[in-house]
């Protein structure tokens, strides 16, 4: 059974003339890492308000159609019930933090919920471990870098054990490096834990290896929807305000002069190894 | 003239973000400003509009130390675009907001619409003439930021984090201006994390580290230095990073750019036939 599936879900905010989005159908199976992409103001960060029911519940405006996450429709659910099943990460990390300590905010959607303190204490503790920040622990969230407070709020998110986390552009307020540790660590959760990832970027150069599917969106609409290496290939007009690779645009560039990699490579270790490929095979 | 001489800069709770920086930025010139977060970059061009004073040394803009002169005045000549556009938007529409300026500066009515016309055009916002800034989306209210500031037409343009939650299309266009702008005369220094824009656009890049200047000169020298690139938690442009792969096959490790890439690769394939 489908963990995301909407069914012609349509959603206007309060006295907005027209709608964010229109009769979106989403199937996402568990499991998935989806990316989820588009030019600004395509609809995206509406799509993660609504996963975990801060639309309509917080937003209230017009939804339409029906959308069930986790087993259960958004529209019937209360927002905390549905935090259980659905992390959702912002953009800005300060928006998310507040404790005086790492630990105390990442245990503080547990203490909400009533868990024992045994169980907090473990879950706690486990999270803060598998992103790296354990060693943070006793620390202030607002002296940390900003890597280091994305990594907090991702921990605080997984204490909650959802079986979806869902991240709106995550990363596009760090340093470049910091950037791909984020990745690495949503990519990890993904890979070991099975938990499926629901990932807003403009930027896919660091993010598309991970991701089984991309999706692009565009004025409230899907315009695309499939494997990276597929989407990529399609007509650009299609990819108007997508940040495609460069790597994958030297691919496009060389098949223009009739070069041939084997395929489209999603990062830079993947296009050197098939350039080198490609030369062996001219060699022989 | 950007004259900055030995700047050390304590900010009150005791942080010590400049440790002796000099540099100079002649009129005209298009210089990029890299480096990780808390590396200094900002509390460095805050000290080109005068936000921020020298705690020791001088900043000197045309030869006139910024101690000298209120901010008020040295925005004139120096527009400073901040990272986070809510900082700087306030005003009830877009348009009041790209006029609150050009009406302090005391520019008459005439220019004062064509200016906002122009600037609403250039950005792409006429359609949002009439709306709060603050109905509009992240990227479109930094372009309001951006429009507001290019309306009273400084000659030294700073942009924070321009790139920050651009779509590709508006990085684009942002290049495109930019370049456009810096054509035309105008010294544009830009604080960024975005190695593939600065890649594409190729300015003089100031790298920062702990309060001072590490290294200065040219986009693809500084840039491909894996050295570098480390101390400044950046990492190798992308096909910076498929070539250093490449290097054991005979190419080059300081490539930059997407043709130069195909050229290079083109070259080896047909040079062998």
């Amino acid at each position: 059974m489908a963990i995301i599936e909407a069914r012609d879900l349509t959603y206007t905010y309060p006295f907005a003339e027209k709608p964010a989005f229109k009769n979106i159908n989403l199937r996402i199976e568990k499991g998935e890492f989806v990316l989820l992409t588009g030019p600004s103001g395509c609809g995206k960060t509406t799509i993660c308000r609504c996963l975990n029911g801060l639309i309509p519940h917080f937003y209230g405006g017009k939804l339409e159609g029906e959308l069930t996450v986790a087993g259960l429709k958004t529209t019937e659910h209360a927002i905390y019930e549905i935090a259980k099943h659905v992390g959702l990460v912002f953009q800005n990390p300060e928006n998310q933090l507040f404790a005086l300590t790492v630990e105390k905010d990442v245990a503080f959607g547990l203490e909400n919920l009533g868990v024992p303190r045994d169980e907090i204490r473990r879950r706690v503790d486990w999270a803060l471990k598998i992103t790296g920040i354990y060693e943070l622990r006793h620390r202030a969230p607002f002296e940390l870098s900003g890597g280091q407070q994305q990594r907090v709020a991702i921990a605080s998110v997984l204490a909650m054990q959802p079986e979806i986390i869902v991240l709106d552009e995550p990363t596009s307020s760090l340093d470049p490096l910091s950037a791909k540790n984020i990745l690495e660590v949503i990519h990890q959760l993904n890979r070991d834990l099975g938990i499926t990832i629901i990932l807003v970027e403009h930027r896919l150069d660091l993010a598309s290896r991970y991701a089984n599917r991309v999706i692009v969106m565009r004025d409230g609409r899907i315009v695309l929807d499939g494997e990276p290496r597929r989407i990529f290939l399609q007509r650009e007009t299609k990819l108007i305000g997508v940040g495609i690779p460069k790597v994958v645009r030297l691919y496009l560039s060389l098949r223009e002069d009739g070069v041939n990699l084997n395929k489209v490579p999603l990062s830079p270790e993947e296009a050197s190894q098939l350039i080198a490929e490609a030369l062996m095979l001219d060699r022989s | 003239m950007i004259e900055v001489e030995n700047v050390y800069f304590t900010y009150p709770n005791g942080v010590k973000a400049l440790k002796g920086v000099s540099l100079k930025i002649a009129d005209g010139e298009f210089v990029a400003i890299m480096g990780q977060n808390g590396a200094g970059k900002t509390t460095l061009v805050k000290h080109f509009n005068g936000l921020l004073k020298p705690t020791k040394g001088r900043v000197l803009i045309d030869g006139v130390d910024t101690r000298q002169v209120s901010v008020a005045k040295l925005s004139r000549k120096v527009g400073f675009v901040f990272q986070n556009p809510d900082h700087q938007l306030f005003s009830e529409t877009v348009e009041d907001e790209i006029s609150f300026a050009l009406k302090n500066f005391r520019f008459d009515e005439k220019i004062i619409r064509e200016r906002v016309d122009w600037a609403l055009n250039l950005l792409d916002l006429v359609q949002y003439r009439k709306v709060s800034p603050f109905m509009l989306s992240g990227g479109e209210r930094k372009r309001v930021a951006l429009a507001s500031v290019l309306a009273w037409d400084p000659k030294i343009i700073i942009l924070d984090e321009p790139t920050l939650g651009q779509d590709s299309y508006q990085k684009e266009r942002l290049r495109q201006f930019i370049i456009q702008m810096n054509q035309q005369g105008k010294t544009v220094i830009i604080v960024t994390h975005d190695i593939e824009f600065v890649v594409e656009c190729e300015p003089r890049v100031i790298l920062m580290a702990n309060g001072r200047i590490i290294a200065d000169g040219e986009t693809r020298e500084i840039l491909t230095d894996p050295e570098l690139i480390n101390r400044s938690s950046l990492i190798l442009p992308e096909i910076t990073q498929v070539f250093t792969n490449l290097n054991d096959l005979g190419f080059p490790r300081n490539v930059i750019g997407v043709y130069e890439a195909k050229r290079l690769i083109l070259e080896r394939i047909n040079g062998r036939t």
